[in-house]
């Protein structure tokens, strides 16, 4: 601390010595002629041959950044609505790179191909009603497009029904972890509220009103299950401060904000063991454990701990900065077959079990 | 107003201290701007090393950060308190006192024809109370706990409770002191910019006459007295249910084993005051880089800027549009998805004067006779990266899509490359255009080109790999990625980033230095080095308070009647009256 605030006096006093040098500055300003500093014919053509290279360093990171990257893209969605998602992603992906390829070709061949030249004179050219009109409405058109299916899908995810049959679980999320709570027999979550934290000696742990009796088959755990193909709605909680509800494979994602509810909801299609299979991610995880396996080998040169094997789990991370460690406020999510759910749920204790 | 009312006596104090002249008001205000962005930059070096070296030791944390990072190891706390604040040093004091302070006081008098802003003391004000705010906001660097640490956008509860994070403290209350300082100052400088242009152009500027410079830094002061305000009042109320109890922004919450009383609040309330102005906040400090950038590609293309209305209008619907889009930050905030509809709309409206713009200004290069002048490269930069950062927009304003890249690497690439990188480039176009009508010397055009070509390559280098870990699903503000193995092949990544990042910094070294050398020692300029139109290089190179001796310059026509038919020169400054049988071009 003490260096930043020594760079800071450096900073301030070499301030005071450009004021007190620039009084003797201005009183002798050279008069001497000189546009030396100014681009020549020399350096407008260099500096135009490398605008047109640079075009070519922008296509080649772009050519290269998929190469070596590609594979760190997220793998097909896991859920229904992602699909849709997907594909309104790819769709505004490819527009995004035909009007950067085309654009950024233009801008930098222009550069180059009519860097100044001496005795070469510009095109006076200020003005084209036509052209603007061109290039305002064919924008117009393609992003109504966009808006209008970006809107279509939105509508359809966010304003889901609450069907009989469909799975209902709280996210509750603390400084620094997650918890999950199911509603149990009724599918009805029971009222719940930070006041009732401190009851039955800290158990209540998501503050469950003891007086519901919808809470008292609510079953409260520390990993997510879920059942394939079955919708489920989720509703988010926050005891302290915002946090975000983040799980990237099934695009989705909602901040948990204290003092209110927040809702969002999709159905899983592919279950953690399918999504273990699937060829993409398979060589993923494979390129993940030679990484670790190298990075194990210089720990155990250093006298660590190996780090261990790494398996795919669905992830739900949070999203929105929380506090110090913000950075690892993750929960497992295990998407499963209907039965296998069914037999983890009902190895699990009830709320009304919890506080006896 | 004589030029003889200003040749009063003056002392080294009220010439370069308490100076009510705008021209060494903007030098204050970039000399200044420049000082916040090398802590700013250097911040963002530091987070870059811990990102790219999780938990490494370096002698350089255990030097600068000291107690915060134990054996040369960087503490998580800091990690997130360097991200705020060089988020919050970077927007605010960089890219919009730096940028807009400087170039609207420099250029709104010297380019419409006044002698000095409507009030030189307001003017003044309004400088020593920036200066003050970035005082106060360096020194929550130094406070016991630590400085600010919510993120620059400080979101209550985080921001709001002491027990949530040691950030919250002291750190915060500065934070938030020194940003009301600072909105006052961008209200006096704005208020002060607005009056004038419409009061004090001389005679024949009419508004269509006005170089784009000018219409830009005109409609950005507009933007911040109308937004501005708003986050003052976030700011008093945050301050209030931190200090005296109430619950504008906080309800139900437990922390620390203790229920706390607030009851009825909502942070939601905060995200939507916040961005009122945040949103804004991107045009505000957007607009005047694209004004600069305007003004020197027309010069140095040696033609008119193509479609002056359009870009007049353009920048109007801009700045209409950016206050009514703000809640494209928040649509996974919890509010209603049918807001989310409405600001997907509006939202992607503001595409479309943004891509006019891109357009006006590649057509402005077609056959031009491009003088290829540092501040000309980094204006065609500009627009480069305008327009790769802007095309992803197009994602993150689409509410469906935001879904999965919000809060991403995705967004931190956005932003950076439309705003950051793109404002950044404006302001040293700015600087590399007028430095020599703020000092009288030129600065090395040698070392302007190793700036630019390093910046230039590392810019994409540092941001372009970063849409792929944030497609990847990578939270942005994640002190380390480590606590997933599901990253762990993002992390050769990020050490290509880290490595692009230190060399851009590296290369600001060699503009710093071109700066400072150049104020002493650089070649004393001519009267108009760029043979630009604009009436700022009619004036003597040798500063005076009152720009010009005897009469101002009277204007008879617009900035840009470069290469024009019928004149020798390939320009013809607008106080140069039409020649016989000659026409103005009308708008």
């Amino acid at each position: 601390m003490t260096t930043l605030l020594m760079i800071t006096i450096l900073v301030l006093v070499s301030i005071a010595v450009w004021q007190i040098t620039k009084i003797f500055q201005v009183a002798q300003l050279n008069k001497k002629v000189d546009d030396s500093q100014v681009a020549n014919e020399k350096d407008n053509d260099w500096n135009g041959k490398l605008m047109f290279a640079f075009l070519v360093f922008i296509y080649l990171i772009t050519i290269y950044s998929f190469w070596e990257w590609g594979d760190v893209l997220l793998p097909e969605a896991a859920s229904e609505h992602g699909v849709d998602y997907d594909r309104l992603m790819w769709i505004s992906m490819v527009l995004i790179f035909f009007v950067q390829i085309v654009t950024q070709a233009l801008l930098h061949y222009f550069s180059y191909k009519y860097r100044g030249r001496k005795g070469l004179k510009a095109l006076f050219y200020a003005d084209n009603d036509r052209l603007e009109f061109i290039w305002t409405i064919i924008p117009v058109i393609v992003l109504a497009g966009l808006i209008l299916y970006g809107l279509y899908a939105w509508s359809n995810i966010m304003n889901f029904e609450e069907d009989e049959d469909a799975l209902i679980v709280e996210l509750y999320a603390q400084q620094f972890n997650w918890k999950a709570r199911y509603a149990g027999a009724d599918n009805v979550l029971g009222d719940a509220n930070v006041r009732f934290l401190q009851d039955y000696d800290g158990l209540n742990l998501v503050g469950i009103d003891s007086s519901d009796p919808n809470g008292l088959d609510d079953v409260v755990v520390q990993e997510l299950h879920l059942p394939v193909g079955r919708k489920v709605i989720f509703k988010m909680r926050s005891q302290d401060v915002l946090h975000s509800a983040y799980m990237p494979h099934f695009r989705a994602q909602m901040n948990c904000v204290p003092g209110m509810i927040t809702e969002f909801a999709f159905t899983p299609t592919i279950t953690t063991e399918e999504m273990r299979q699937n060829p993409d991610m398979v060589a993923k995880v494979q390129k993940i454990n030679k990484i670790r396996y190298d990075n194990s080998q210089e720990l155990i040169a250093n006298g660590e701990e190996a780090l261990d094997p790494y398996q795919f789990d669905y992830l739900l991370l949070c999203n929105k900065i929380c506090g110090a460690s913000h950075y690892n406020m993750q929960m497992k999510i295990i998407v499963e077959e209907e039965k296998d759910f069914n037999s983890w749920m009902s190895q699990q204790t009830t709320f009304a079990e919890v506080i006896q | 107003m004589g030029a003889d009312a200003h040749h009063h006596k003056e002392t080294f104090i009220t010439k370069y201290i308490f100076s009510q002249d705008h021209k060494m008001i903007s030098k204050q205000y970039l000399i200044t701007g420049l000082i916040m962005g090398i802590v700013g930059i250097a911040m963002s070096l530091l987070f870059r090393l811990q990102l790219a070296w999780p938990e490494q030791p370096f002698g350089i944390f255990e030097s600068v950060l000291g107690k915060w990072a134990p054996d040369g190891v960087m503490d998580p706390n800091v990690y997130l308190a360097l991200v705020t604040i060089h988020g919050t040093i970077m927007v605010f004091f960089v890219l919009t006192a730096g940028l807009s302070g400087t170039f609207s006081n420099l250029l709104i008098p010297l380019q419409i024809g006044a002698r000095d802003m409507a009030s030189g003391f307001l003017n003044m004000v309004s400088y020593w109370l920036f200066f003050l705010s970035s005082v106060v906001m360096l020194a929550s660097l130094f406070v016991e706990a630590g400085p600010a640490a919510a993120g620059w956008t400080i979101y209550p509860p985080l921001s709001a409770l002491p027990q949530a994070q040691p950030g919250s403290g002291l750190g915060m209350t500065l934070w938030l002191v020194s940003m009301a300082i600072f909105i006052a100052s961008s209200l006096l400088g704005s208020l002060n910019y607005i009056v004038t242009v419409i009061n004090l152009r001389t005679k024949g500027m009419s508004m269509t006459r006005l170089p784009l410079t000018i219409w830009a830094f005109f409609v950005t002061a507009i933007i911040g007295v109308v937004s501005f305000p708003v986050l003052l009042s976030a700011a008093l109320l945050l301050i209030m249910d931190r200090s005296f109890g109430t619950s504008f922004f906080l309800s139900d919450i437990f922390i620390q084993g203790e229920v706390l009383h607030y009851q009825g609040g909502s942070p939601v309330l905060f995200e939507h005051l916040f961005w009122f102005l945040g949103h804004p906040e991107v045009y505000i400090v957007l607009l005047p880089a694209l004004g600069i950038t305007s003004e020197v590609l027309a010069t140095n293309a040696r033609k008119p800027i193509f479609g002056y209305r359009a870009m007049v209008a353009s920048i109007l619907a801009i700045a209409f549009l950016s206050t009514i889009v703000w809640g494209h930050h928040m649509f996974i905030s919890g509010m209603n998805p049918f807001l989310g509809s409405v600001f997907t709309f509006t939202t992607l409206l503001i595409a479309i004067p943004s891509a006019v713009k891109a357009f006006n200004y590649i057509t402005t290069l077609w056959k031009g006779n491009l003088q290829l002048n540092p501040a000309m490269l980094f204006s065609i930069g500009l627009v480069s990266t305008f327009i790769t950062g802007g095309l992803t927009g197009i994602i993150l304003g689409d509410s469906t899509l935001d879904i999965n890249v919000h809060d991403t690497y995705f967004v931190v690439a956005h932003f950076h490359l439309v705003m950051g990188i793109s404002a950044l480039y404006g302001l040293f176009a700015g600087v590399y255009h007028w430095f020599p009508k703020m000092f009288g010397r030129m600065l090395n055009k040698r070392l302007g080109y190793i700036h630019f070509w390093i910046t230039a390559v590392c810019a994409y280098g540092v941001f372009f790999p970063m849409h792929f870990i944030g497609m990847a699903g990578l939270p942005r503000r994640y002190y380390t990625n480590t606590a997933f193995p599901y990253f762990d092949d993002l992390a050769d990544i990020n050490v290509v980033i880290t490595i692009f990042a230190l060399i851009a910094g590296a290369a600001q070294i060699v503009f710093l230095y071109n700066f400072i050398h150049s104020m002493f020692y650089g070649k004393p300029t001519v009267q108009n080095p760029w043979k630009s139109n604009t009436l700022e290089w009619t004036a003597p190179i040798k500063h005076f308070h009152g720009n010009w001796e005897g009469d101002i310059p009277e204007v008879h026509r617009w900035a840009y009647d470069y290469s024009k038919p019928g004149h020798e020169k390939d320009y013809v400054p607008q106080h140069i009256p039409l020649i016989k049988g000659e026409k103005e071009l009308q708008h």
